[in-house]
């Protein structure tokens, strides 16, 4: 299907620990998918594999009606798969703001213009555009490594935005944020383009629930449930595999 | 700390910053007129000395530029530089003694041998690089000692005619001649270094070295800056091995050895690894222990060089660059504790 990705029969192997096993997931374009589930499910492994970080050792991933599954890094951020990290990262001895001019650098719209002059400063100032978004604007010029693990975690996000993403992977972007910063980061998720597909791990089902239309719940590497986030909350499985079966029966 | 970005060059200037510049300034004024004086103000074995140091220096600028800018410690710098040093004897060889022809050729022929050996290297991290780079130069050194047809073997090449810098120029026969020519290739070739590193594509560098998955995940073909950075700092060995052959009109194994690529990269700890003067400060440094302090106590260059090492690790961690960016640091807290002084400063 255009615009959308998909994975088939999806594994990743360590060994003999399977940390992603056989996972289908169709995200359409536009979706705002969420993946949760317990530490160690696999959330990463497949953001990873999707992003081009990590290999599978089995299964498809196709992106757009393509088969991306071997592609480099590059050639998927340049078919529009951009990303953050589960921990926010920067360039930490450079500002923020040619951090995130480092994300819009090879985006396609600019991959001819590589040479410094007059299009990296055009660059420049639709960076400050993003940066501003975020409420970032007054960051521009401090160097990346002297900030806050919240505030990184922003510009790690500003970073992959500058890259005109369609399809955003977001692992745990709301770790080590303040309430303030959560508010912050869903505004600026809320913001983007409709057109745009979000993946998003998350712990903070506060977060799942005010931002993905849809989650798949995953356990041992492989999908347990999807549904919205009402229904997901709702599944007897999904909370034992969450909670574990006697402490359900006992709060049931 | 607010740092200007390279890219838009917006922060706004405050009096300290100028200050800071109106002394680097001066500084590099004082050190351009001292350097321009070694021939009349020196004897002919100091300003021999002198040359030496800056072609060690511009070796060591190429060792910065991988070390420092790349995220790649060498030890093998010393490799192109030998296929530059070689070329340009060889081209003496055929005729050529026009000293541009020598510096183009030499960079030409190093980037080549870069091109070739640097897959290899740039896909190596950490302790790894600097053994693959260690073995390259030992290759390249064991090649210069055994293709006796080509290099001499371990004699060397000697009888090695005069560079005119142009046809039709006078031969550059005397040492003071001679230091003027390398005196400003090198400031040339480090002027050229330090604009392009701090043009966008130290931006790049900088990713690189200091966050790779970030710069993977943003598109970047890091590899392929990787290897243009190694193929430019082969380029600048190679220049440094033409000048080699200009100042000291003979060459041989010795002169790229394992020892010269231990002091190169000593050079670039002493100085500062992300410091173009920083290196050539330190590449001075220890020609000058070596050879000029050496000279006065014999045979205990090796301890004053120990001795140098254990003051540069313990003194200057961050190398003399980092040094004076540290005295920077300490000149705003003082300011900023004696808010008057800062007042008159501004005003």
């Amino acid at each position: 299907m255009n615009g959308s990705l998909e994975t088939v029969e999806l594994r990743r192997a360590y060994g003999s620990f399977v940390a992603v096993d056989g996972v289908d997931l169709t995200v359409g374009p536009g979706a705002r998918r969420a993946l949760i589930g317990p530490n160690g499910a696999g959330k990463t492994t497949l953001l990873n594999l999707i992003a081009g970080t990590d290999r599978p050792t089995g299964g498809r991933i196709l992106w757009q009606g393509r088969d991306v599954t071997w592609h480099s890094q590059r050639r998927r951020f340049r078919a529009g798969i951009g990303r953050t990290f589960q921990h926010p990262s920067v360039v930490p001895g450079r500002t923020v703001l040619d951090n995130v001019l480092l994300g819009a650098w090879h985006r396609p719209a600019t991959s001819r213009l590589r040479l410094p002059g007059r299009t990296v400063r055009e660059l420049t100032g639709e960076c400050r555009d993003i940066l501003a978004t975020l409420g970032l604007a007054d960051l521009a010029d401090r160097q990346a490594g002297d900030l806050s693990h919240g505030q990184r975690r922003m510009i790690d996000l500003a970073t992959a935005l500058a890259g005109r993403p369609r399809l955003l992977l977001l692992d745990e972007p709301a770790a080590g944020l303040t309430d303030d910063g959560i508010a912050a980061l869903l505004d600026a998720l809320r913001e983007l383009p409709e057109t745009v597909a979000v993946v998003l791990v998350e712990h903070n089902l506060d977060v799942v629930a005010a931002f993905a239309h849809e989650v798949t719940v995953l356990h041992h590497g492989r999908p347990l449930a999807t549904g919205t986030p009402a229904e997901v909350q709702a599944d007897e499985a999904v909370r034992e595999a969450y909670l574990g079966r006697r402490k359900v029966t006992e709060a049931v | 700390m607010k740092r200007e970005s390279v890219i838009s060059g917006t922060t706004a200037e405050r009096p300290a910053d100028r200050t800071g510049r109106t002394l680097r300034i001066g500084a590099a004024v004082v050190v351009a007129v001292l350097l321009c004086a070694v021939p009349s103000q020196t004897d002919v074995y100091t300003t021999f000395l002198a040359t030496q140091a800056l072609v060690f220096g511009l070796l060591a600028v190429g060792v910065g530029v991988l070390t420092g800018h790349a995220g790649l410690a060498t030890m093998g710098q010393v490799a192109p530089y030998a296929v530059g040093a070689y070329t340009t004897a060889w081209l003496t060889r055929q005729d050529i003694t026009n000293g541009l022809v020598h510096l183009a050729v030499a960079a030409l022929a190093a980037a080549l041998f870069s091109a070739i050996t640097g897959p290899v290297v740039i896909r190596a991290r950490g302790v790894v690089v600097i053994m693959l780079t260690l073995a390259v130069g030992e290759l390249t050194a064991t090649a210069a000692n055994q293709w006796k047809s080509f290099t001499g073997g371990t004699d060397g090449l000697a009888g090695i005619p005069a560079t005119r810098v142009l046809p039709g120029t006078p031969e550059l026969l005397n040492e003071d001649q001679v230091y003027v020519y390398v005196l400003v290739v090198t400031a040339v070739v480090a002027g050229v270094t330090a604009l392009v590193l701090r043009s966008p594509a130290g931006l790049l560098l900088a990713g690189c070295r200091e966050n790779e998955a970030r710069m993977r995940a943003a598109g970047h073909p890091v590899d392929r800056y990787l290897l243009i950075a190694y193929i430019g700092a082969g380029a600048i060995g190679g220049i440094g091995g033409a000048l080699l052959i200009t100042y000291q009109r003979y060459v041989s194994p010795e002169d790229v050895g394992f020892d010269v690529s231990a002091l190169a990269l000593l050079a670039v700890v002493i100085g500062g690894v992300r410091s173009i003067t920083g290196a050539l400060a330190g590449a001075a440094l220890i020609v000058f222990t070596r050879d000029w302090l050496g000279g006065w106590w014999p045979g205990h260059a090796p301890l004053f060089l120990g001795l140098l090492f254990l003051v540069a690790v313990y003194v200057l961690p961050d190398g003399a660059a980092g040094f004076a960016g540290r005295a920077r640091a300490f000149g705003r807290g003082i300011r900023s504790r004696n808010p008057d002084a800062a007042k008159s400063e501004a005003a």
